[in-house]
Order: structure tokens, then C-alpha cells, then sequence
């Protein structure tokens, strides 16, 4: 759990005074739930509940739906923590029977929807309670949650939005870091789709419903789904968790550059930053899309389809020729490594040791990596010098690829002369044992 | 006084020329065979001519000896041919002490009094694949590093022996830059040193017997050994000079990438090619025989085949073809065909 909230917290961008209002509305929906009674369950209980828990004990036996909740209680890590089912539900473990659950005993019962962030909130949002589980984890949670397109449409009495457990689950909540538990990175796209992928759901919000399937096809999908590298971006990376909201226009960049700060600082010093905000354009997803962004490739770069500079530039005009320009650069360097890589390949095969070429070949694949950063900054000048310097190494490797093979040919050369003279020996040998007596 | 007379004084060298001068080498259907020992001799010297300079750039530590064969492939002049000549023939060797053991097993040429020469023979056999063993890790590359590993894990095996025998290999418990100078002290000085030995009382005591003569084959036509059976092993040592120098050029060995201790083994990890009847084998034994483990049984089977082979002389002394002499032919066919049959199928095996 710690790794995750830690990772999703410090993509987080800090709440504003828009958030902090929110907060404050939230606050008072905390109190009226306080007033409604949820918060007045059992105290925080100091360490675990000592045995027997009658809960369990009673509803496993119940069957149905009753005894459902307790099939992988054990696994919560709520009940790891020493936590019993009235620390959400009110009610006194250790009495037998019925009474357990008596309201006078503070029983509240299977709770709302809306109840659930405040009663979360008792001890998710007070770190001097957080600190003697988990001192890394964030306090902030409810208060983001109220910044949240969820938690606002909450308050304004939408109870089909996504709460707590909707996305943490229940009976059992696990900890993030369980690759059981539904906000584990690899679970978070399908989590969210659970409501995102359903059309019919949607439709009242005017969103569509693609959004899984669209990211399941991207690079980031593959690397996390595909690949499960939990480096790569789910859904919250980029939206936020507990303050789930679409980034703006203006702060698409900057959610890129939780990840890609070097095409961001050039894309912000390039001439887009300035034509873009003027035309409200969402920055990056202009380029690479949003949820579907694809492994980005140089024919996006030109004057021509499918290149995606052609959308806005005419071929003829200023924007098309320098997008032209740009791309034989990255083009040019691409076909000298090639002729490069070829020829280094053909003197390896022949039994040389290309190590000493490979390096700068290597080098030239940094540069060409390098050029193809710098058409975010969208300076001619710029992709042309690193291109450059890419094409100067490919020569070198070309040059020792060349010698290589030069030393193949004399190799070669020797050993028909070697073998020439072996020829001659043999058959001055041969022609000896004719002229000796033999047996 | 003349040099001649001055030598003769020193050296009695007369005595060795006229020694060779009545050698003779008898001439018989396979005679080919008589052959097969020279060529084996040829190849050990190319091996100690070529490992000589070697040893000139190789530094046999975990950090350097990769890079210096690589230096020694890519840098010094002729350094390539050097090395390739040392592997390629290391690999030829390998196959013609085996060919010249098999030759010397069908033609009988162990019998009385040669059963000393077959013995240190067969010593010879088993300190040839003890140097191809202990030089496929010098270059300390990853499949020799994993094939060290897994070779020693087998020696492990054996009955009682096995773990300080392994300790002892690997100069510790597990393969390491201890087990590369352990390996490289036993490559370039122990077993050079013993072989000399060994080989020297081979050679010896094939002058002193002189060339066995098969049984039943009539009167025997003999070649001198000088001219004729020298002219023709030197055509002989020349052509296999020639395959040296042509798969050294245009195949040279090697160096693969450097080992990397921490690294998970790469798959379908295979010992060289001389003992991949034996791996293979071990593989298909079930993991129980008898109730005995059985990696060690067949390890076992393995230990008890080398003394047989060693024995052999012992085992079949008939001073004519007999019956113990047909079923030590036939045991000689089924055991070649068996090293040949499980080589290929070890190689075809996943």
C-alpha cells in the first residue's frame, strides 16, 4: 500500500483554493453524517480487538449474503491492523448474540455511499492516527476526494458516483500493494472501467465509454498490462487518484511531465506553447492523442499524411517546409546508421570483432534518440545538430565496419597462399614417396 | 674433428639413426590408423606452440581474462589465428585421440607387451579432455562459465569423493575467479607437465615394441619408417595443417560475451561437444535407479567404464582371435556407435 499511495501521491498535483473550498464544503458534509450518527461508532480502538469477535464468529455461520463479508476477512488490511467489523459498523464484538448489534451500543449498520468518505476519513485524514500504522501514508485523501468530479457530484447528491470502496473494494480492503486489490497499478485500468467502459452509465455524464479499450491499445497499456512494468502510467497516474479530475487544457504538459519532462521543457519554449493556450488545444494529446497514445514513430513528423503536422500545416507553407526538413534530417541519420549497422553486421558474421564499432554506432543511436526529442522544441537548427553529430558516428562505425572487413579479404588472401604452398609441399611429398622403395 | 664425429662423440645419435633406419611399419588393410597417433602428436604440439604464445597476453583473472582474449582477438597481430588455431585444434585433437583409440582397439594393438602403451594411451585420452575441460572456461565467457558450473556440479556427484573433489575443482563452493586460476594453473602447468610424462612414455614405449602387426593377416609387408611412413605422415600432418589454417580464417573461434556471475544461466546450456555423450546421457537416466540416486549411478557407470577402458588389455589377453575377441570388437562397435548416437541426439535434444 505504501509504495503505491506514495508513487499516485506525488503525481498529485497540490490541491488549489478552488480544492480547498471544496474541502471546506466537504467538512460540513462530515459534520452533518457526524450528526446523522456514522461517526459515532465504536472509538479507535488502541490495538487489535482481543478475541472472540462475535461479528465473524455469528455471520460466518449465517449463510447467504450475510456470511458473505466474511469469507476473506482475514486478508483485510484493516484486520491486519487489529481492526474488528465495528470499527466501520458500530456495535460491541465481544457481546454474544444480538446485542452485539444493538444501536445503543453504537451499531450503524451496512452504511451509504455518502457515508463512506467521512467514515474513512476518521482515521484516513488524521496522521496523528496514520503514523502508528503507516507514518508514509497520506492524510490527505477525503479532501482530495471532495476536489474530485466524484466527490463533487457526491456532494451535489449524486449517489452513482464512485466512493471509497468503489474503488478500494470491501470485505476484504487490501492494501494497494496487493496485486489482489482493485488500485494495484496493473487492476487500476479495469477498476476504473468497471463504470467508464459502461456506456449506459456514462451517458447521463456526456463522457464516452471507450476510454479502457483506447488505453489498452497504447504504449502505456502494453507496458502495464502487457509488459507489467509498474513504471508505466494507469489511469490515476495522469487523472489523480482520490482527486480524480480530467487535467486541463493548460496542464496537459505537465502531466506528461510527471514522465517525459525533457519533451515538455521543449515543448514549452517551442512556438505551439503560445498558438496552442491562444486556441485552446490540450498541449501534448494534440499531437499524441489521450488515452489511445501510440508509440510515437517518425511518420508523424512532415509535411504529408499521415504525419500529424500535415492536420494544421499546408505542404507549401512555412510550418510544412520546416516539418520536411526536419524529418530528412531524421531520416538521413536513420539511413546512414542503417548503411552502418550493415556493414558492421557483415564483418561480425565474417568472425570480426565489431566491439570498438558497435560503441559509436550505439552512440549514434543515442543521437538519433536525442533528435527525435528535439522536434517537441520545433527548431530546425537544433534537430539538424544532434542529426549531425549522429550521421559523424555512423561514419566512424562505417570506417571500422570497412576495416573489418578489409581484414577479412586479407585473411582470406593469406590462407589461399597458405594453402598454396601446403598444395605444393603435398605434392612435392607426394611425388618423394613415389620415388622412395615403398613396402 | 668434424661436427658429425664431434655430436657422435656426445650423443651416440648414430644409435637413433640407425634405430629409425630399421623401423618398419607393417603395411596392412586400415593402415591408415598407423597413422592416426601422428597426427595426434601434431596437434599437441601445435597446441603447446600456440598455447606458448598465448600465454604471452592471456591474464587469467575474472575482471581480465575476457578482455585479453578479446585483446588477443582483436589487437595483437596474428593474435586472432593464434587463438583460433589453439581452439580449433584443441577440438581436432580431441576427435583424433579418440579416432587413434578406436584404431588402436580394432587392430588388437594392446596385446602383450603393448598393455602399457595402451594404458598410458588411454591416460593420454583422459588428460586430453581434462585440458579441453580446463581451457573452455580460460576465456570466461558465459557458456563456458555455466558449462564449468554444471560439469563440476557433476563431479560433485560422485560417491563419496564428490564434494571435496568438487571443493577442490572450484576452490571453493562455487565457480569463481578461484576456480579460473585453479583451472588455468592446471591447464598451462599441471597437466602439461604429467602429459609430458605420460606421452613421453607412450612414444617410448612404441619404439621399443615397435608398430603392432594385426594377427591372421599373413606374411606381413612392412614400410620403412624412414622414408616412406614418414613422407606419408608428414602429407598427413600437412593436410590437417591446411583444415587448421582454413577454419581458423574462415570460422575463427569465438569469444562470446563475458560471463556474468549474478546473470540467470541462458538456456540450453551444453558442455563441448566431447562430452555431450555423457551429459546427455546422465539427463535421460531417471532421477531414481535401484533406488539410488541416479545422476550418480550413471557418473558411476561412467568411472567404472574408464577403468574397463583402461583394463582393457587385461580383460581380453588372447594371443589370437577368439571369442573374447569378437565380443571385445563388438563391445568396441556398440560403445563408438553409443558416443556418435548420443552426441547427435544431446545435440537435437531441447
Amino acid at each position: 500500500m505504501d509504495t503505491s499511495l506514495r508513487r499516485t501521491s506525488r503525481r498529485t498535483s497540490p490541491p488549489g483554493p478552488a480544492a480547498w473550498a471544496l474541502a471546506a464544503a466537504a467538512a460540513g458534509l462530515l459534520w452533518l453524517s457526524q450528526a446523522a450518527g456514522v461517526a459515532a461508532g465504536p472509538a479507535l480502538p488502541p490495538q487489535a480487538v482481543a478475541p472472540p469477535d462475535t461479528c465473524v464468529e455469528c455471520h460466518r455461520v449465517l449463510g447467504g449474503r450475510l456470511a458473505e463479508p466474511t469469507f476473506k476477512i482475514a486478508d483485510d488490511i484493516h484486520v491486519k491492523r487489529g481492526f474488528s467489523c465495528s470499527a466501520c459498523h458500530g456495535g460491541d464484538p465481544r457481546a454474544p448474540g444480538l446485542e452485539a448489534m444493538d444501536p445503543k451500543r453504537g451499531f450503524v449498520g451496512k452504511l451509504k455511499p455518502a457515508q463512506l468518505p467521512s467514515l474513512c476519513g476518521r482515521c484516513h485524514s488524521r496522521p496523528e492516527v496514520m503514523r502508528r500504522f503507516n507514518p508514509a501514508i497520506p492524510t490527505d485523501e477525503v479532501a482530495r476526494f471532495f476536489t474530485s468530479v466524484h466527490g463533487r457530484r457526491l456532494m451535489q447528491g449524486d449517489l452513482r458516483v464512485a466512493t471509497c470502496t468503489s474503488c478500494h473494494g470491501v470485505h476484504p480492503i487490501l492494501a494497494a500493494s496487493d496485486s489482489r486489490s482493485p488500485v494495484f497499478p496493473a487492476n487500476v485500468p479495469t477498476t476504473c472501467a468497471r463504470c467508464h467502459a459502461d456506456a449506459t452509465a456514462m451517458k447521463p455524464y456526456g463522457i464516452p465509454a471507450t476510454q479502457l479499450a483506447d488505453y489498452q491499445a497504447s504504449v502505456h497499456g502494453e507496458a502495464l498490462l502487457k509488459r507489467g512494468s509498474k513504471q508505466a502510467p494507469a489511469c490515476n497516474d495522469c487523472h489523480g487518484n482520490h482527486g480524480a479530475v480530467p487535467p486541463g487544457v493548460d496542464s496537459v504538459a505537465n502531466v506528461c511531465a510527471q514522465c517525459h519532462t525533457s519533451p515538455r521543457d521543449l515543448f514549452v519554449r517551442s512556438p505551439h506553447r503560445a498558438v496552442f493556450e491562444a486556441a485552446g488545444l490540450p498541449q501534448c494529446t494534440v499531437c499524441h492523442g489521450n488515452h489511445r497514445i501510440l508509440r510515437p514513430s517518425d511518420e508523424m513528423v512532415g509535411a504529408s499524411a499521415p504525419a500529424v503536422c500535415a492536420r494544421c500545416h499546408a505542404e507549401g507553407s512555412k510550418g510544412g517546409i520546416a516539418a520536411k526538413a526536419i524529418r530528412t534530417a531524421l531520416d538521413d541519420l536513420k539511413a546512414s546508421m542503417a548503411a552502418a549497422a550493415e556493414i558492421v553486421a557483415r564483418a561480425e558474421d565474417a568472425g570480426m570483432d565489431m566491439a570498438d564499432a558497435k560503441l559509436p554506432l550505439s552512440d549514434a543511436q543515442t543521437q538519433l534518440i536525442l533528435a527525435r526529442n528535439l522536434v517537441h522544441s520545433l527548431s530546425l537548427r537544433e534537430v539538424r545538430s544532434a542529426a549531425t553529430e549522429g550521421a559523424g558516428l555512423s561514419r566512424k562505425a562505417t570506417d571500422l565496419g570497412r576495416a573489418g572487413l578489409a581484414e577479412i579479404a586479407f585473411r582470406r588472401r593469406g590462407l589461399v597462399l597458405a594453402l598454396a604452398v601446403i598444395a605444393v609441399l603435398l605434392a612435392g611429398l607426394y611425388l618423394k614417396t613415389r620415388a622412395t622403395p615403398g613396402p | 674433428m668434424s661436427l658429425g664425429p664431434w655430436l657422435e662423440e656426445r650423443l651416440r645419435w648414430r644409435a637413433a639413426d640407425q634405430f629409425l633406419r630399421h623401423k618398419t611399419v607393417p603395411v596392412v588393410r586400415h593402415g591408415y590408423v598407423y597413422y592416426f597417433g601422428g597426427v595426434t602428436l601434431f596437434l599437441f604440439l601445435i597446441q603447446v606452440v600456440t598455447g606458448l604464445l598465448l600465454l604471452m597476453y592471456y591474464r587469467p583473472t575474472a575482471d581480465a581474462a575476457h578482455d585479453s582474449v578479446r585483446f588477443i582477438m582483436a589487437r595483437v597481430q596474428f593474435g586472432w589465428l593464434v587463438r583460433s588455431v589453439h581452439s580449433w585444434a584443441a577440438n581436432l585433437m580431441v576427435f583424433w585421440v579418440f579416432a587413434h583409440m578406436f584404431g588402436a582397439f580394432f587392430l588388437r594393438a594392446y596385446r602383450r607387451p603393448r598393455e602399457l602403451t595402451w594404458v598410458s594411451g588411454a591416460l593420454l585420452l583422459f588428460l586430453t579432455l581434462a585440458f579441453g575441460f580446463t581451457g573452455y572456461l580460460l576465456p570466461w565467457n558465459t557458456l563456458a562459465f555455466f558449462a564449468t558450473k554444471v560439469g563440476t556440479e557433476i563431479v560433485g556427484s560422485v560417491p563419496l569423493v564428490g564434494e571435496p573433489l568438487l571443493v577442490l575443482l572450484r576452490g571453493g563452493e562455487d565457480v569463481t575467479e578461484a576456480t579460473l586460476s585453479r583451472f588455468f594453473g592446471i591447464h598451462v602447468a599441471i597437466l602439461p607437465a604429467i602429459t609430458t610424462l605420460v606421452l613421453g612414455l607412450h612414444l617410448f614405449l612404441i619404439q621399443l615394441h615397435g608398430m603392432s602387426q594385426p594377427q591372421g593377416r599373413g606374411p606381413a609387408r612392412a614400410l620403412p619408417f624412414v622414408p616412406g611412413f614418414v613422407l606419408r605422415e608428414s602429407m598427413a600432418w600437412l593436410l590437417v595443417l591446411g583444415a587448421l589454417a582454413a577454419l581458423a580464417v574462415l570460422f575463427p573461434w569465438p569469444v562470446g560475451e563475458k560471463a556474468d556471475l549474478l546473470a540467470p544461466a541462458p538456456a540450453g546450456i551444453k558442455p563441448e561437444w566431447y562430452f555431450v555423450f555423457m551429459f546427455h546421457t546422465l539427463k535421460l537416466i531417471p532421477a531414481h535407479v535401484l533406488g539410488l540416486e541416479g545422476e550418480r549411478v550413471g557418473i558411476v557407470a561412467f568411472m567404472l567404464a574408464a577403468v574397463v577402458l583402461l583394463a582393457v588389455p587385461f580383460l581380453e589377453r588372447g594371443e589370437q582371435p577368439t571369442r573374447a575377441a569378437r565380443i571385445a570388437r563388438a563391445l568396441g562397435v556398440l560403445a563408438a556407435l553409443y558416443i556418435v548416437g548420443m552426441t547427435i541426439v544431446g545435440y537435437l535434444a531441447p
